[in-house]
């Protein structure tokens, strides 16, 4: 009967939608972290940053599983988007005096403001990286793959925006960092995932994840523009 | 004690409402707030004014109409009260004390501080019971045996007294921990699992026509519930909602 409209309409379907699409995204973190780190040899990681670089657009399986993260992003964006809309109009009076912060945690009350911020991070990033590396005329290094070590370190070490690039970088991991902080656990309770023997593992967890990923991420450029 | 009260007023559903001052004075602190406000509205049915309209009935935490949001908080301060289960004890002398109705969508203002919880009602009625007829056949509580841990947590689910104050506390105007309570309450014992599949599927869509928001785990709910209803009634919605989905 309403299964149907359950799929596509559903309150407790669209959260799901969102847990299990927030959960690849952070796979993909890891993922993305790993290769990244690499940077962190500085010039020595130059040829194999690139060979890496090339792996990850050229192997099939990845490609097939890079279109299924392109997808996840913006449908997560989406289904965020419609459910914060969805209940902004289940309120349409406020209240004259609130006190939330008695009761719930600020990350919990921002996703979508954090995930808006972390859009606009991703949009920004493609286009410097992402596009350059895809459609970008850009120089090879001494193995004949693309440089990108080459862009992502005249990028950063630019001498009047570079500052500007790595202080906007790391500002947005904060911004990942509290979507996480609320997000890990919060995707487990919607997948229906409570137990009070791991609620306290998930918990933990989720707080490591969100302050470790953020971390290491911001790190990197921060490394790069001082180096 | 003397207190500063700022009271939303409004006199019918279409009437835009504002926010009026009102002093009251000699209120003793062992009053609830529910006595509090009755002493404010002798006052003005003495002066010829019309007096503030707010819900109760039972006035001992256990029928749930008492919906009152006092200074930022459902049933205002303290955890696991209703609001005339709430002392003047908890306020201080001079205090300014701000009360508002219920805030969402689906719990339109009727007058004051009255709201109209017919939604959950109707979520009720579109599956919260059992098909069989429970009156003049009762059969022995021991007939069927059930867990302990079951039997435990049915009850606590069952607990839930509907006063909304989960609705009005969650930013979302979730109703998720409410319908969860209902929906858990039944799932968890084996006369309710006869119909479990249908009746989650139904009450979810009920709730999610009456135009409820969308849960987003801030757990906001369980802290202000004045039942203690616990997050894990959502969890278990959840599971019982996919699986009658996807089967
Ligand atoms: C790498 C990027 C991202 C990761 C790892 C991520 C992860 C997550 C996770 C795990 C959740 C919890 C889901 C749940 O509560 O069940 C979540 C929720 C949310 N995300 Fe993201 N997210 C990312 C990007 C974004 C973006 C770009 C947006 C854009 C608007 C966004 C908007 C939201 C919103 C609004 C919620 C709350 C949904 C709700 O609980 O109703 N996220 N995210
Ligand atoms: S779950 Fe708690 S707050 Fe919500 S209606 Fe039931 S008793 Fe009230
Ligand atoms: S008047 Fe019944 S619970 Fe408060």
């Amino acid at each position: 009967m309403e299964v149907k409209s359950a799929l596509l309409g559903s309150s407790i379907v669209k959260k799901y939608w969102m847990a299990l699409t927030g959960l690849f995204l952070c796979t993909f973190l890891v993922v993305h972290l790993g290769g990244n780190l690499i940077l962190l040899k500085g010039e020595d990681a130059r040829l194999s940053f690139n060979a890496y670089a090339k792996f990850m657009t050229t192997f099939p399986l990845i490609k097939a599983v890079s279109y299924l993260l392109y997808f996840s992003i913006l449908f997560h964006a989406f289904d965020g988007i419609v459910l914060t809309l969805q209940n902004r109009a289940a309120r349409p009076v406020k209240y004259y005096f609130n006190k939330p912060e008695a009761n719930s945690t600020w990350a919990s009350r921002n996703m979508a403001f954090l995930g808006t911020v972390i859009l606009i991070f991703i949009v920004g990033h493609m286009s410097n990286f992402w596009y350059k590396m895809h459609f970008g005329d850009i120089p090879m290094d001494a193995n004949g793959n693309k440089d990108l070590y080459e862009v992502v370190v005249t990028f950063f070490k630019d001498p009047s925006l570079g500052i500007v690039y790595v202080a906007f970088y790391v500002l947005c991991m904060v911004a990942l960092g509290f979507h996480l902080v609320h997000g890990f656990a919060s995707s487990f309770q919607t997948l229906g995932l409570y137990h009070k023997k791991y609620n306290a593992l998930i918990k933990n967890l989720g707080l490591v994840f969100s302050v470790l990923v953020p971390l290491l991420f911001a790190i990197i450029p921060i490394f790069i523009y001082i180096q | 004690m003397n207190l500063t009260l700022k009271i939303w007023r409004q006199a019918g559903p279409d009437d835009k409402g504002r926010m009026v001052t009102y002093q009251v004075k000699n209120v003793n602190p062992d009053m609830s707030f529910l006595e509090m406000l009755d002493v404010l509205n002798e006052d003005l049915i003495a002066k010829g004014e019309d007096p503030v309209a707010f819900d109760h009935d039972c006035r001992e935490g256990i029928c749930g109409m008492c919906s009152l949001y006092i200074n930022g908080e459902a049933h205002g301060p303290g955890r696991g009260i209703t609001t005339c289960q709430l002392h003047m004890r908890s306020f201080k002398d001079g205090d300014t004390i701000i009360i508002e109705p219920w805030r969402a969508k689906a719990f339109p203002v009727i007058k004051d501080l009255v709201t109209d919880r017919s939604a959950f009602d109707r979520i009720i009625q579109a599956g919260g019971y059992i098909s069989v007829n429970t009156s003049g056949n009762t059969i022995d509580a021991n007939a069927i045996p059930i867990p302990k841990e079951n039997a435990d947590k049915a009850f606590d689910a069952a607990t839930c007294i509907g006063c909304g104050a989960c609705v009005a506390t969650c930013k979302n105007s979730s109703a998720m921990l409410f319908v969860s309570a209902k929906v858990s309450q039944l799932a968890l014992l084996p006369q309710g699992r006869v119909e479990a599949k249908e009746r989650v599927l139904k009450m979810v869509h009920q709730m999610d026509l009456e135009g409820f928001g969308n849960c987003t785990n801030t757990g906001a709910c369980e802290v202000e519930c004045p039942k203690g209803i616990s997050l894990e009634n959502i969890a278990r919605m959840n599971r019982e909602y996919l699986a009658a989905v996807i089967s």
